[in-house]
């Protein structure tokens, strides 16, 4: 090493374009405050807090943390949030709920995720229905508008979700009706006027939809003088002429329209329905 | 070129490189390797600058203030709401946020090219703690020269127990700043109970430390050093100067040439400037005014109180160190306020903003209503033929009473409205949801899109309302 006869103190002992040398001066003292203590968080960070990956486990800190632990933390808080209206509607019927604004703004807003989770599937994300292309696929009904095929009611709403609906129309083609019959038929409710159709009567169609064309809410037989379809196809005349010819959930046809709504009451609990119901209800059309 | 002028060139530059070495000579600046320990001298500007710093007692004294049963002012973070004695701000009105942040800008603004930086000198919280800090420890300690004999000498048990006491009544200080903080953003009984009975959030905790580090970090120990290289307002405010900017200077036409008395006079030829350095000595940056304007002056005018109480003794004029500005210091004409611009385009931006904040307060509404139209599905067709569409409506009640309020629709011929056949409840100081179905005959209702208002109006008090626009979707 050279002799140190820098002014500026000691160097290194390199010198650099004859002048330039460089000191071997201490680091500022913030900037070794800020090392120092660096390590110690480090330090500590590693006996607080889960670390150090060991053979089988890993440290645990003494403070216990865990993600999962502050998940579940979370989590109970939202659920703590949740409680006082959760026990009201269990301790609620249905149509109780609906009484409350508070409690039914709640329902439609935290049930939004069961029906999602169960009913979307089939129904449409906000309970739309299906409009088909094909009018000989069976689509599923809208749970929005004001028609219901076993009622409105928010009673009738949770027994439908409890038992589910198997509803039957029998197949009228081959030996019951003509080609040219069931086109007279489909064209009458096609344009509303089935009840002026004398084949209405004298088919026997009157035995179940009602001699007002109006549909049974005991029998779930649709009505067939409004604007709602339930087998909405873009082709509707061709979809009513379908469903005439080959019936609705009837065994002796393998080209039977095939709409069942499933028994929820094993897989959703009593106020999951409850709830569910006060969802459809709340959807547009409930009565 | 002649010999001549070669003589001239060369003696312009000996003048030239004397003057740079004259004012390295002078070139001093405080970066903080003394301690600044300056003289407490009494006089006008000091008596002002103590009621001007006294605005700060409102931050100690402010949260404790009580209206109709709760705190005046509070600024309820967790509940999103402002509360300004009977005005409740909520999120929505914080548009007026800006404005004020935009009124004190320009305050700042318009006052410093006015008058220089009178918020450094007389308002400035750094400059206020600081203050009260130097104060506490002359009273401790004693006068300058006592306290730097104090610091320097050894640790004996009187430094000990100077030097704790002062640190004491430092630290009282500097935890009541922070509790005082965060009194505004909590109930402040509440905050003193639960921060002594280990119950305050730690938050709080978190932040009455930070404050209490901070104050006896700033106030403490960096003092003038915050303003040199710490703050950037300094720096903003020592640009917004002009040549009539009226400031603390030195009128070096009378003080120069500066020297001593001799036997009790000014030596004939002399200037007014007896060169006793108290200007200097009560500067609490430690600058020499008599330098001129330099980054280092917050305009504080206590050198105007040590020249003028050293004129008086001298029998000379006051005023040696005076306000005035650099054209006046040239013998120019001061030019009035309304010729000139920089000032006026800041007091007329000042007045925009006050004029907006006091549209916002006397046009906050009590009552608000948002509407949402539902999109899953877009519209639905009813048994009647007639189209229905589903809304989620928001009631925000701005008033700390409940009230009720009718909602109509209108827009389209036949329009009707389901869920708000009963008078609407609105829950005070919140909103409250409601759903609600529009429907419009199948024929009256348009293809596609067109546009509705829904109207809220208060029941109990009429003059309540509010609409909102919203759309109506058709097949």
């Amino acid at each position: 090493m050279s002799e140190n006869n820098n002014p500026h103190g000691q160097t290194t002992g390199h010198v650099w374009d004859e002048t330039l040398a460089e000191l071997t001066n201490q680091p500022p003292k913030w900037w070794m405050i800020g090392l120092h203590a660096s390590w110690i968080l480090v330090l500590v960070y590693g006996i607080y807090y889960p670390m150090w990956p060991l053979v089988s486990t890993h440290t645990k800190g003494i403070a216990g943390w865990t993600a999962v632990g502050e998940y579940k933390k979370d989590l109970a808080e939202v659920e703590n949030i949740r409680a006082p209206y959760e026990a009201k509607i269990h301790k609620l019927s249905a149509a109780q709920i609906l009484q409350d604004n508070q409690l039914k703004e709640y329902v439609t807003r935290s049930a939004k995720v069961l029906f999602g989770d169960n009913c979307a599937a089939c129904h449409g994300s906000g309970g739309q229905g299906s409009i088909v292309d094909d009018p000989t696929q069976s689509g599923f009904p809208s749970l929005a508008d004001d028609d219901w095929l076993y009622g409105g009611k928010i009673e009738t709403i949770v027994q439908t979700i409890t038992g589910g609906r198997h509803g039957m129309m029998p197949k009228m083609g081959g030996n019951q009706l003509t080609a040219a019959e069931i086109d007279k038929l489909a064209n009458a409710i096609y344009n509303g006027t089935i009840t002026k159709e004398p084949l209405f009567m004298a088919k026997g169609c009157v035995g179940c939809h009602g001699p007002d064309a109006k549909g049974m809410q005991a029998l779930g037989s649709a009505n067939l003088t409004d604007k709602i379809w339930r087998f909405r196809a873009k082709d509707q005349l061709a979809s009513i002429k379908y469903t005439i010819t080959h019936g609705v959930n009837d065994p002796s046809d393998p080209k039977t329209r095939n709409a069942v709504m499933p028994s929820w009451k094993g897989r959703l609990t009593e106020d999951q329905i409850k709830k569910l119901a006060v969802y459809v209800h709340e959807l547009g059309g409930g009565q | 070129m002649t010999q001549a002028a070669e003589e001239k060139t060369e003696s312009h530059q000996e003048q030239y490189a004397n003057d740079i070495y004259a004012e390295i000579a002078n070139w001093h600046v405080n970066t903080g390797d003394e301690k600044i320990h300056a003289k407490r001298v009494p006089g006008r500007w000091r008596r002002l600058k103590w009621i001007t710093q006294s605005v700060w007692l409102i931050f100690f004294l402010g949260p404790y203030l009580r209206w109709h049963g709760r705190q005046a002012v509070l600024f309820d973070i967790p509940n999103r709401q402002f509360h300004i004695f009977d005005i409740t701000v909520l999120p929505q009105d914080v548009w007026m946020l800006s404005l004020v942040l935009l009124f004190f800008a320009m305050l700042l603004a318009a006052v410093t090219s006015i008058a220089g930086r009178v918020y450094c000198g007389f308002f400035c919280f750094q400059t206020a703690w600081t203050d009260v800090f130097t104060w506490l420890e002359e009273k401790i300690e004693g006068p300058p020269a006592k306290r730097r004999k104090l610091e320097d000498g050894p640790w004996t048990g009187e430094k000990i127990r100077k030097l704790g006491l002062k640190w004491f009544i430092w630290l009282v200080i500097a935890v009541l700043t922070g509790i005082s903080f965060v009194a505004w953003f909590t109930d402040a009984f509440q905050l003193w109970h639960d921060l002594f009975t280990g119950q305050a959030s730690g938050v709080a905790y978190f932040v009455v430390g930070l404050f209490t580090v901070g104050t006896l970090t700033l106030a403490g120990k960096l003092r003038e050093q915050a303003c040199f290289w710490l703050c950037p307002y300094a720096r903003i405010q020592g640009v917004m100067y002009d040549k009539e900017t009226i400031l603390p200077t030195y009128d070096f036409n009378r003080g120069e040439p500066r020297g001593r008395l001799k036997k009790g006079k000014i030596p004939e030829g002399q200037g007014d400037c007896i060169d006793c350095r108290q200007c200097v000595a009560v500067c609490p940056t430690g600058i020499d005014i008599r330098m001129g304007q330099q980054e280092g002056c917050i305009t504080c005018a206590l050198c105007i109180d040590a020249c003028n109480t050293v004129m008086e003794k001298i029998g000379r004029p006051k005023g040696l160190i005076r306000y005035a500005s650099l054209d006046e210091m040239e013998g120019k004409h001061q030019l009035p306020l309304y010729r000139r611009p920089r000032p006026l385009i800041y007091l007329g931006i000042l007045l925009l903003a006050v004029t907006g904040i006091l549209y916002g307060l006397t046009h906050l509404g009590t009552i608000d209503l948002k509407v949402l139209h539902d999109r899953a599905p877009l519209f639905v067709q009813l048994s009647d033929g007639s189209v229905q569409n589903k809304y989620r409506i928001k009631i925000l009640n701005k008033t700390d009473k409940d009230f009720h309020v009718r909602l109509t629709v209108e827009g389209l011929p036949g329009i009707s409205l389901r869920g708000a056949e009963k008078p609407l409840y609105a829950r005070k100081g919140g909103d409250t949801s409601y759903t609600v179905y529009v429907k419009v005959p199948g024929e009256k209702a348009p293809s596609g899109r067109s546009s509705i208002t829904f109207k809220a109006k208060g029941i109990e008090d009429p003059t309540k309302e509010a609409d909102y626009e919203s759309m109506f979707f058709a097949p």
